[in-house]
């Protein structure tokens, strides 16, 4: 199956959403992304059983630490998902990359050795 | 164990504001027990507060360590040859911690990272609760183990008061009444009377009242 | 004031623990009958002697509040100073959160110097509740220890430390009893715990839920608990509905049955107040008959000015002089 969705997004495959860690998502932020997402399972469908949800709890406290520093939260978020919902995974993708444009480039910046 | 939960980000930012190269440093103790300053959370303080001098513009090298216990001087030693690496130390060991290093490190700087708040357990997953006061001189044998000096909002030692509703207390709905516990215990198992008498007044002379406190145990002392 | 000399040293009469006018009409069989005074968020001695106006002889003593619900307020002491100064009986209450053994021992010599001849001893209220939910606590002793400290300096006259104190507080000591608070089966055993402890006199909190006050009564009659020590019991007049369902909810160990808050609703319009007094009169009448009860203690909290009409209507006038 074949679905586009936006090339600036770049996926990283977890065996479930549990193994991310509220440091992946706090390094993907201090290494410049713009916004970072989990696609998770449905809830209640996890394989491990709670790993989507715990997950959720730690997506929300990395928005609270943004919170706190002054970075607009949305850039992280969580969708949840079931893995035959390709559609679906691409029109999350889109909208999350509308969302981030209208936020803008990530106020952390890398002094680069300009 | 000891229970602390982490600053704000705002505070710890003010704290080294002036810095451009720290150390964050953990403790494998009670903090790490507890969730608030261990391996992981250290790197998430370190991460977060990298992404806030980022965003200002103002990078900060954070290094991150975590020793075995800021209690013990033993581990502290162990920083001797890299403390000195750095404009100033964040400590994320209960309060304990960035005083035995102070004390150590005369020349180095040494912030905390927690507020330290009391000695207890976790309830379940994610809820820990104060058990005891360290009041020096535990009467809770009287009490079936249960300690009203530290778990009543007033540390009766005769209560529960006239506030206690429906087992809660009356500061908040959310905190047990330790009183009620204390007294539905002993009426079922029938030894109420325990209960029925003036006790004398507490000696707060163990406690912090009588002024800092010092444990000496001759066996072990060189 | 130049009256506050020796005299105040002068030792009770007779067998009288202090010799209170409260004591003196407990003792001679009297229904007793005493009121409640706020002193002011401030130091308006005028706002205070007016609410003194509506007590004076309606009742036998005043008890004056302590920082009440934590909320800072003029000294007990000093308006209870004050009190006796217009003429009327102080019973000082004095709370264990913001006093350690010192400061309690040295207001307790000091209100007697001055005159004071009761005294309440009280937990008080949760600092978080007031006005200053940032302060720090004392909770040095509690309220069953107060009374024992207190009345050891009266009858042993020694301080908590065994030291002999030169000219001993005498003092007519009461506690408080909340028969409405958790666990109720407690709640009696508490009771005989403070009368162990040297409580000479009970009130009792408000009382709304007269079904569970007529068992608790029964309890401490069975128990023999009122022949140790003389029970007041709390009546607190509703001003409206909403007064009744507020403490209902609000207040930490209040009991406010439904069919109360139902009565006061059904009441006419602008009639609620009046169907409050009512209540109330009722339950002082029951009280007068109750056994085991010796007197009412009448909380008309910032409702001083229906004191006369209160103590007119339930038949408590005039006061009997002892
Ligand atoms: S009585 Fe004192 S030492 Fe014992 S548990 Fe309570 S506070 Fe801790
Ligand atoms: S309600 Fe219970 S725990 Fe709270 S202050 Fe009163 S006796 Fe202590």
């Amino acid at each position: 199956m074949r679905l586009s969705y936006p090339s600036n997004i770049k996926v990283i495959q977890v065996p479930c959403t549990g193994r991310v860690d509220i440091l992946h998502l706090l390094n993907a932020i201090e290494n410049g992304a713009d916004g970072v997402y989990v696609a998770g399972c449905l809830e209640g469908e996890c394989h491990y059983l709670t790993g989507n949800i715990k997950t959720r709890k730690k997506v929300n406290y990395v928005k609270k630490i943004l919170q706190e520093i002054g970075i607009e939260p949305e850039r992280v978020e969580m969708f949840s998902l079931s893995s035959a919902m390709g559609l679906k995974f691409a029109e999350i993708a889109r909208e999350m990359n509308e969302k981030i444009k209208t936020l803008g480039p990530t106020p952390v910046r890398k002094k680069e050795a300009a | 164990m000891i229970v602390a939960d982490r600053k704000s980000l705002e505070e710890i930012l003010s704290m080294i504001k002036d810095y451009k190269n720290i150390m964050v440093l953990g403790c494998k103790g009670c903090v790490t027990v507890c969730n608030v300053g261990g391996e992981k959370e250290v790197s998430i303080l370190a991460s977060a507060l990298r992404i806030a001098r980022q965003k200002e513009g103002r990078e900060i090298n954070i290094d991150t360590k975590v020793i075995e216990r800021q209690c013990d001087n033993e581990y502290v030693a162990q920083l001797k040859e890299t403390v000195g690496n750095y404009e100033a130390v964040v400590s994320m060991a209960c309060g304990v911690g960035p005083q035995f290093l102070s004390e150590a490190y005369r020349e180095q700087k040494f912030y905390p990272a927690v507020n330290t708040t009391f000695f207890g357990g976790a309830v379940t997953h994610g809820i820990w609760e104060e058990r005891c006061a360290g009041c020096g001189t535990c009467i809770i044998h009287d009490f079936d183990g249960l300690c009203p000096v530290a778990r009543c909002a007033k540390s009766l030692l005769h209560g529960p008061c006239g506030g206690s509703s429906k087992g809660k207390c009356e500061i908040s709905k959310e905190t047990i009444c330790i009183w009620d516990s204390i007294v539905s215990k002993k009426m079922e198992q029938g030894r109420l009377n325990d209960l029925l008498k003036v006790r004398a007044v507490k000696d707060w002379r163990t406690a912090r009242d009588g002024g800092p406190r010092r444990s000496i145990r001759e066996e072990l002392t060189q | 004031m130049s009256e506050i000399n020796s005299e105040n040293n002068v030792k009770p009469e007779g067998d009288f623990k202090s010799g209170s006018n409260l004591e003196k009409v407990l003792r001679a069989g009297h229904f007793a009958f005493t009121g409640e005074c706020g002193p002011p968020k401030g130091a308006n001695v005028h706002h205070l002697v007016e609410k003194f106006h509506h007590l004076k002889g309606n009742v036998d003593a005043v008890n004056i509040t302590d920082n009440q619900t934590a909320v800072v307020r003029m000294s007990s002491l000093a308006a209870s100073h004050l009190m006796i100064d217009h003429g009327l009986e102080p019973n000082f209450q004095m709370v264990c959160r913001d006093r350690n053994r010192l400061a309690i021992t040295s207001d307790i010599l000091g209100a007697y110097a001055l005159g004071i001849r009761n005294m309440l001893c009280l937990s008080g209220d949760h600092q978080s509740f007031g006005n200053h939910p940032e302060a720090k606590n004392v909770h040095d002793i509690d309220s069953m220890q107060l009374i024992n400290l207190v009345t050891t300096m009266r009858d042993k006259e020694e301080f908590l430390n065994g030291e002999k104190i030169d000219v001993a507080p005498k003092l007519f000591v009461g506690a408080a009893c909340n028969p409405f608070a958790d666990p109720f089966e407690y709640r009696v055993y508490r009771l005989a715990n403070k009368i162990a402890a040297g409580a000479d006199f009970i009130q009792t909190q408000c009382i709304y839920n007269m079904d569970k006050f007529r068992t608790f009564m029964k309890q401490v009659v069975d128990m023999g608990l009122h022949e140790k020590c003389y029970i007041l019991a709390g009546v607190t007049p509703m001003k409206s509905a909403r007064m009744a369902s507020f403490m209902g909810k609000m207040v930490p160990g209040m009991d406010v049955p439904e069919s109360l808050i139902n009565r006061l609703k059904g009441a006419e319009k602008g009639k609620q107040a009046e169907e409050g007094i009512k209540f109330a009169l009722e339950q002082i009448e029951e009280f007068k008959e109750m056994k085991g009860v010796a007197g009412v203690h009448l909380m008309a909290i910032e409702w001083e000015q229906m004191v006369p009409e209160i103590a007119e209507r339930a038949g408590m006038l005039p006061r009997p002089v002892v």
